[in-house]
């Protein structure tokens, strides 16, 4: 498909107004971060008049890098949840999208169902569970609650990309005497890396940006994710902006680069040539 | 306590060990680290900058003097704080002692959470207005550390004296004030009851008369609300849409002449400013100083700490007079030990003995329960009068009429057992029907036959059975109590009642039900379609291998999902802001006046919406960009050898191949936003009068700012469920298709 000069143009004018959008509100972030005070600028041009990275230095060095503590944490958090999440979700998915057994209807049901409970109620009664569970004050409890709420958008994103890739291979591959886990293992697995980059990336967002919960159930500074310490500077009357804000910027990169490493799985385009194959 | 713990240990085994095997290695790295001294006093706080700082050299001192029994402090998110004492508390995993505004001390000690400190604390130590605010029937129920309230602050380069009538500040302010240049006379958060209330009381109006009985409703303040609107909209030496963040800023380049803010101001303003502080002036027509709320900070030792000796004694500890003293000074505070200002370092502190002067003329901030009442109807009143959308008479009277239904009493309690009749009833005929279908159409058989299916869905199905649905089904459950200080009564079905008939608003007033679920359907549907079609516009543009630079557009427009939407629904809203705001800033490139965007319903929903897709739109394009490899090329490019448009191209072969993918995202993306809780929450927050406002929304506040409804808030709840559950079921998305009927 070639495209003429202009249509090209035309592309690059849209992708360029949506970045420019999508870009302003976070070089605000970057001022901030970057600017000396602790409020939030005013001006028009989102570039700081005067800048320091004292904000940056302050988050990284207080209190002997526990900083760094509670980040490592939160990468403890997200890829355990990540981890989780993926690998229960790929097992459901794969049972609905490939079984036809009693209750199958209502499993799938019920996924979509948890996605509509209004986390507004569910705080306490999670905290009494967690209680009972011993899991209150540990990594542990917030990894089974973040993967559990991950796991239904996973289910669901998952089955429908399983539905579209062709039973046939896996046919073949029964003539050849594959197992039903070598076959989803070996063959449907890769096959569905795509979908499984997003799930995954998914899931760690869902661990990596959550603080009412984490507030809630941690005991121990020492113990906190990122998020709540970043709360930790929006005040009854003020804000700590500029903590607020470098705070938020040393939040993003991981996500950021999660994504620039998965990039190349959202490209790579397999399943294409499993189909023409 | 080890019986306990082996419990929780039994307990945690059930859970699926093999589950457990997957990430314990890692998780125990974190945890085998971070074993924590059991046996400290713990205390929470939710103090940051320079006043944590000082609470930590407090700390480590009372640590040097006591290493027997040591502190060990917990700093928790403001807006987390007062949940989680009230999650914690009752379990026993609360603090010892705890630090925050007297304003909650009678709820507190309702639900029994609070020791009584007479016999451990003297009360003569302390101002006695502190002393007051904290002693609730006659028991004194915290010790009191700091008050805060707001003062005057002039540039002293501007002004030479401060204003001492409201007719000088007027005068001052007039002459300062030049909007062209962006100058204003004074700068305030207007707009907030809080730092409306000086004016409020100084005009003579009450809160509660001296029955008790709810007094906003009055000729003062009416005359009150119609001085702020003198001020914004007459003399207009006040800046519109005033939050904080714009006063510290406007204050600190000199924008502004005079601020009213409290101590928390002295952290946002630096060192250029050249600043001094005066009590609030005296109201000219009434000759009544303008009075501010006073909080009182306090350290309270729990009812259900097991060591209540020593948290009382690290408490009064805090408030000892040297102690007192530093923290004063390195933290800022307006402390309320008396013997810690008789040194003159403090005594004559020149930013310090401003706000113990204007102590002198506040009003402590009333511990009646029903005052977490007041705030969002007086709030409505005061920005309807700055609106000119009614006048203050009828705002006033709209307010108390608002405060009365949220302060309403509990329905009667009813009987529980017709329900439990009912769902044994229900059970058991489940159990039959069931059982019947079972047999009937063999089930075993076939479960049995399809095992391996039930081994690969059992982890999930586990899980979110026991971390999602129990939860929830408890939650829910709450819906057909009442609650009042922390004691649940049974109430049938009547919180659904009340919200399903509408009882205390008409169907049309942007508080009733009805309204709100129009709100938010229509904020569903057009964020839906919004992220849909920018999404996959965006993917459809950037999977072209001749576009360059997409792996750059790819990560770039990824952005606004990479972080955490708490931080960027802020930035939008300073973004909406009507005079400093970069959207108006633009739109007055093209001519068009400016817009105040929260001031009307339409845009104030357009703000919301615009955030919201900003927000949501990546997620939809990263959906579809995984999509998209799925679908093979060679379709396409068949369809266009055979003269399809670029059109026909997307309509007949791209998106069809595209929607299974996609379904889910757009099913799920539906359920999340009509949920989003937290744009509307940051952005408008509900404004105008709470008409933007989503049901989710509108559950948290009668959980969290009207008197903790928690069953009222359960009922929206559950009534969000239907709606959703109503939605999947009509949409036949709740129904799983097989792959071959999938696609039309």
């Amino acid at each position: 498909m070639r495209r003429s000069k202009l249509e090209a143009a035309l592309a690059h004018g849209v992708l360029i107004l949506m970045v420019m959008i999508v870009l302003y509100p976070v070089l605000a972030v970057v001022q901030t971060a970057l600017t000396p005070s602790q409020t939030l600028s005013t001006s028009i041009t989102p570039v700081p008049g005067e800048w320091t990275l004292d904000n940056f230095r302050f988050l990284l060095t207080e209190e002997e890098g526990l900083f760094l503590r509670q980040m490592f944490n939160s990468l403890v958090v997200a890829g355990a949840t990540t981890l989780v999440g993926v690998i229960l979700s790929c097992t459901a998915a794969y049972a609905f999208s490939r079984f036809r057994f009693p209750g199958r209807d209502a499993g799938m049901a019920t996924f979509l169902i948890t996605q509509m409970f209004p986390g507004v109620v569910m705080a306490i009664p999670l905290y009494i569970l967690l209680d009972n569970l011993g899991l209150l004050n540990s990594l542990t409890g917030l990894v089974l609650v973040y993967s559990t709420t991950a796991v239904p958008f996973c289910v669901w994103m998952l089955k429908g990309y399983f539905d579209t890739i062709p039973v046939a291979i896996e046919e073949a591959a029964i003539m050849d005497g594959a197992s039903q886990w070598t076959i989803f293992t070996k063959i449907v697995l890769p096959l569905a890396k795509p979908a499984i980059a997003v799930t995954a990336l998914f899931s760690f967002m869902t661990a990596w940006n959550e603080f009412i919960l984490a507030a809630t159930f941690l005991s121990d500074e020492k113990m906190f994710t990122v998020p709540v310490v970043l709360q930790r500077f929006v005040g009854d009357h003020s804000t700590e902006w500029g903590y607020f804000a470098a705070g938020a910027i040393i939040v993003s990169i991981p996500v950021m680069l999660l994504f620039f490493k998965l990039q190349t799985y959202l490209v790579s385009g397999l399943t294409a040539g499993a189909v023409k194959g | 306590m080890d019986v306990a713990q082996q419990q929780r240990r039994f307990a945690a085994g059930g859970v699926g060990r093999w589950i457990v095997a997957l990430w314990l290695a890692v998780a125990m790295i974190a945890m085998a680290s971070s074993a924590q001294a059991d046996e400290a006093i713990e205390v929470w706080h939710a103090y940051t900058g320079a006043e944590q700082t000082a609470l930590r050299a407090a700390a480590s001192q009372w640590n040097e003097l006591h290493p027997d029994r040591p502190v060990r402090l917990l700093g928790i998110p403001y807006e987390a704080f007062a949940n989680r004492l009230t999650s914690a508390i009752p379990r026993g995993h609360g603090p010892d002692v705890f630090i925050a505004a007297h304003e909650r001390a009678a709820d507190w000690d309702r639900s029994g959470f609070l020791a009584t400190l007479d016999e451990r604390v003297d009360r003569e130590e302390y101002f006695p207005t502190t002393v007051d605010a904290l002693t609730v029937n006659g028991r004194l129920l915290g010790v009191p550390l700091a008050f805060k309230s707001i003062v005057l602050f002039y540039n002293a380069d501007l002004l030479e004296r401060p204003p001492q009538t409201t007719q000088e500040l007027l005068e001052m302010a007039h002459s300062f004030t030049d909007r062209d240049q962006g100058r204003y006379g004074l700068a305030y958060q207007a707009t907030d009851f809080y730092f409306h209330a000086p004016w409020f009381f100084g005009y003579g109006a009450e809160i509660f008369d001296d029955d008790g009985e709810i007094a906003l409703d009055s000729e003062e303040g009416a005359r009150s609300l119609e001085f702020a609107h003198r001020l914004m909209n007459v003399e207009r030496v006040v800046p519109p849409e005033p939050t904080g963040a714009l006063v510290a800023e406007m204050f600190r380049n000199g924008e502004a002449a005079m601020a009213i803010s409290g101590s928390w101001f002295l952290g946002q303003i630096g060192d250029d400013v050249n600043f001094e502080m005066a009590p609030l002036p005296a109201v000219s027509e009434t000759g009544k100083a303008a009075t501010p709320f006073l909080t009182v900070e306090a350290a309270f030792v729990s009812a259900h700490s097991e060591r209540k000796d020593d948290a009382a004694a690290f408490a009064a500890f805090l408030a000892e007079e040297k102690v007192a003293r530093d923290r004063a000074l390195t933290g800022m505070q307006p402390v309320a030990t008396k013997a810690a200002w008789e040194h003159p370092e403090l005594g004559e502190h020149r930013v310090l003995s401003e706000f113990r002067a204007q102590k002198e003329s506040s009003i402590p901030m009333p511990v009646d329960p029903r005052m977490r009442s007041v705030w969002e109807p007086a709030q409505q009143a005061l920005g309807q009068v700055l609106r000119e959308v009614v006048t203050a008479e009828v705002a006033l009277a709209q307010a108390e009429n608002r405060f009365e239904i949220y302060t309403r009493p509990p329905p009667d309690p009813a009987d529980p057992k017709p329900l439990l009749v009912g769902l044994i009833l229900l059970v058991m005929a489940g159990l039959v029907w069931g059982g019947w279908r079972f047999r009937r159409d063999r089930i075993w058989a076939k479960m049995k036959a399809s095992k391996p299916a039930y081994v690969y869905m059992a982890p999930a199905i586990v899980g979110m059975l026991v971390l999602l649905v129990v939860p929830f089904v408890v939650g829910a459950a709450v819906s057909l109590f009442s609650h009042v200080d922390g004691e649940f009564t049974y109430v049938g079905l009547a919180n659904f009642l009340d919200i399903v008939l509408s009882r205390d608003y008409g169907i049309t007033d942007p508080h009733s039900f009805y309204f709100t679920l129009a709100v938010t359907v229509g904020w569903t549907v057009l964020n839906v379609t919004l992220h849909v079609s920018i999404g996959v516009a965006m993917a459809l543009l950037l999977r072209d291998p001749w576009m360059r630079l997409r792996g750059v557009y790819r990560v770039l427009l990824i952005i606004p999902w990479a972080i955490p939407n708490y931080i960027t629904a802020l930035i939008w809203r300073g973004m909406f802001h009507h005079q400093f705001g970069a959207v108006n800033r633009l739109l007055s490139f093209f001519g068009v006046d400016p817009i105040s965007w929260f001031s009307q319903f339409a845009t104030a929903f357009a703000a919301n919406l615009v955030t919201n897709t900003w927000l949501g739109f990546p997620f939809m394009m990263v959906v579809t960009l995984g999509a998209l490899q799925a679908i093979p090329r060679e379709l396409e490019e068949a369809a266009e050898v055979d003269g399809a448009g670029r059109w026909q191209r997307f309509r007949h072969v791209t998106w069809p191949l595209l929607k299974p993918a996609l379904i889910p995202a757009v099913v799920l993306g539906t359920v999340w936003t009509f949920n989003m809780f937290n744009i509307i929450y940051l952005v408008s927050e509900g404004a105008p009068d709470g008409g933007t406002e989503i049901l989710i929304s509108e559950a948290y506040k009668w959980a969290f700012t009207r008197q903790e409804q928690y069953g009222y808030a359960a009922a929206y709840a559950v009534l969000i469920f239907f709606v959703l559950l109503g939605y999947g079921l009509f949409s036949g998305q709740l129904k799983a298709k097989d792959p071959a009927g999938e696609e039309d």
